[in-house]
């Protein structure tokens, strides 16, 4: 399968406080709630203009800092799709796999494009196209893909339990 | 063969296996499970697992120290949930408002110990490899699974080895290395990795000042960081250990991914500028800088030595600009008062809050107006951090927030204390 996204595009160590500012953390519990204030102290912007089906295209070290996982709620519930970063913050890249959001390890994307240029994901074919060129999405280690395949670690473990209990 | 590094060790320990290498996925069952105010998030994602119950509720431990006391009804609401969620699943280790922050406490509550695992719901997790433990950091959901099956996956980190020698100057104390290194490694400079501080350096540093370096190295991206444990660390844990324990030493031929030698005797002050913990320069390069607000404590420089630097300067001073004094804990409160340290404070004006995190994510207890410029001795100064995005915020050691405090400009603390 083949989809098109629009793209926003960011730089280098951008961390949790700016994705979810930490003033949020125990008060705000709703998925929406949460995405309201999604990226607020990075762009203002993005909150209000993002659509669903859009993606996150970064620097280095995406998501450092804070291990708050309302960091990933935020983006996935406003609808980012998918996340390409030139790597990522290392909780941040196990949140991510826990919701059920690729993140893509790719670096240098972040330089070639700009806010609102298209990205093109091939699900089948295990690839990115952007900025004319196609990527290969680096493989995750089997055990780790099964919790993205079962839609993420709290769908992995329902389905565990409700194997185990009658 | 190749010798094995701490975190190899570790986590092969962890996951009862004999051996483990960089690279290799493995299932670990950690000693302890760390969680805070984020528990009640937690308990409510365990219980949409459909697990029948926690598997070992005596490996969990709980602090309330993120926005303690409660700052609103909300806050207070949360913490309400915790204790009801801890007394009704026999989660015995729940440390209440005023104990302290979780890496302060889990250290002098002896549930941590050399050789041992424990994941945290928190980035600083990394603090407890100063007593040579392995401490990471991972999700909400990630332990609420921890709860619910008493294991977790791990990629066994490549290590990197920082090779400590000489003594710091007066004045000079580990956060100042700690920015140092940052400053050296950068923000992703120690990604996955395992730090490990190596060579004789590390025994001319107080345990104090030991726990700040695995604690900041989270800012560098680390997934763990560890100080090999010595007689000093035995010693401190002798009347608080809760079982027997073996410490880990990673072999004299493990192989590093990169390694860095340090002279401590040549470190000069420094201080990380706004807005990331990486962006270090001496601090003669920031001297003159107008402060609106001065903040001493967090799990990074909330301990008593850190308490004593800040007297050591305000000793017979004044401050000229707001100062908050936040103990790591109870315990630090308690030794501070009993010293005189707490008197001296507040003689010299500062206001003392209550153990925890105070403002040091924004929650309460000190968060700026917008353009306030505030000097904190935490690990965090990125955009909004404190609770304001416009706020600018410096990250020194409490030597130098205190004289900062002072002049109401960032200042240079050994024209202080010498």
């Amino acid at each position: 399968m083949r989809s098109e996204h629009r793209c926003w595009v960011y730089g280098d160590d951008v961390n949790t406080d700016v994705i979810f500012p930490g003033r949020y953390t125990y008060t705000l519990r709703e998925p929406d709630e949460i995405a309201a204030h999604a990226l607020e102290d990075l762009d203002p912007a993005f909150a209000r203009a993002v659509q669903p089906g859009d993606v996150i295209v970064a620097g280095a070290n995406w998501g450092c800092g804070s291990s708050r996982e309302q960091a990933v709620t935020a983006l996935k519930h406003a609808g980012i799709a998918l996340i390409v970063a030139a790597s990522f913050g290392r909780i941040y890249f196990r949140n991510c796999i826990n919701q059920g959001l690729l993140p893509v390890t790719l670096p240098g994307l972040n330089t070639r494009l700009t806010t609102g240029d298209t990205l093109i994901w091939d699900r089948d074919a295990w690839t990115i196209r952007a900025a004319g060129e196609s990527y290969a999405i680096p493989r995750l280690p089997v055990s780790v893909q099964a919790i993205l395949d079962a839609g993420g670690l709290l769908p992995m473990l329902q389905q565990r339990f409700s194997q185990v209990m009658p | 063969m190749a010798g094995r590094t701490f975190a190899e060790k570790a986590l092969a320990r962890a996951a009862g296996m004999d051996d483990a290498r960089a690279g290799d996925i493995v299932d670990v069952t950690p000693d302890l499970m760390l969680s805070h105010d984020n528990s009640a998030a937690i308990s409510r994602i365990f219980q949409q697992t459909g697990a029948p119950r926690i598997l070992h509720p005596e490996r969990i431990a709980i602090t309330l120290d993120h926005a303690a006391p409660a700052p609103t009804t909300r806050h207070a609401e949360n913490h309400a949930e915790v204790r009801v969620w801890a007394q009704e699943h026999g989660i015995t280790h729940l440390f209440e408002v005023g104990r302290g922050i979780c890496h302060q406490v889990i250290s002098e509550e002896g549930l941590v110990l050399p050789g041992e695992t424990v994941l945290g719901a928190d980035s600083h997790t990394t603090h407890a490899g100063w007593l040579g433990a392995f401490g990471a950091g991972v999700g909400r959901t990630e332990m609420a699974a921890l709860w619910a099956t008493g294991q977790l996956w791990m990629r066994v980190p490549e290590a990197i080895r920082i090779m400590l020698s000489g003594r710091l100057a007066r004045g000079v104390t580990a956060k100042d290395l700690a920015l140092y290194l940052l400053g050296i490694l950068g923000a992703n400079g120690a990604l996955y990795r395992s730090v490990e501080f190596a060579g004789d350096g590390i025994a001319g540093l107080s345990l104090d000042a030991r726990a700040v370096l695995p604690n900041m190295m989270a800012e560098a991206g680390a997934k763990n960081a560890y100080l090999p444990p010595d007689d000093a660390v035995f010693d401190y844990l002798t009347a608080r250990r809760t079982r027997d324990y073996t410490p880990l030493y990673p072999d004299a031929d493990a192989s590093y991914a990169a390694e860095h030698h340090v002279d401590l005797t040549a470190i000069p002050p420094q201080i990380a500028l706004p807005s990331r913990p990486d962006r270090v320069v001496p601090l003669s390069e920031a001297l003159g800088q107008p402060v609106h607000q001065a903040f001493i404590g967090t799990c990074t420089n909330g301990r008593l030595e850190d308490l004593r630097a800040a007297a050591e300067v305000l000793q017979n001073q004044r401050v000229r600009c707001r100062l908050i004094v936040i103990p790591a804990s109870a315990e630090v409160l308690r030794a501070a008062a009993r010293e005189g340290i707490i008197d001296t404070l507040v003689g010299a004006g500062a206001a003392i809050g209550t153990p925890g995190c105070g403002p040091c994510m924004g929650n309460h207890m000190g968060v700026p107006a917008p353009d306030e410029v505030t000097i904190s001795s935490g690990s965090r100064n990125f955009r909004g951090r404190m609770g304001t995005a416009n706020a600018p915020v410096y990250l020194a050691s409490p030597y130098v927030v205190a004289a900062s405090a002072i002049e109401g400009r960032i200042a240079d603390p050994r024209e202080t204390i010498q």
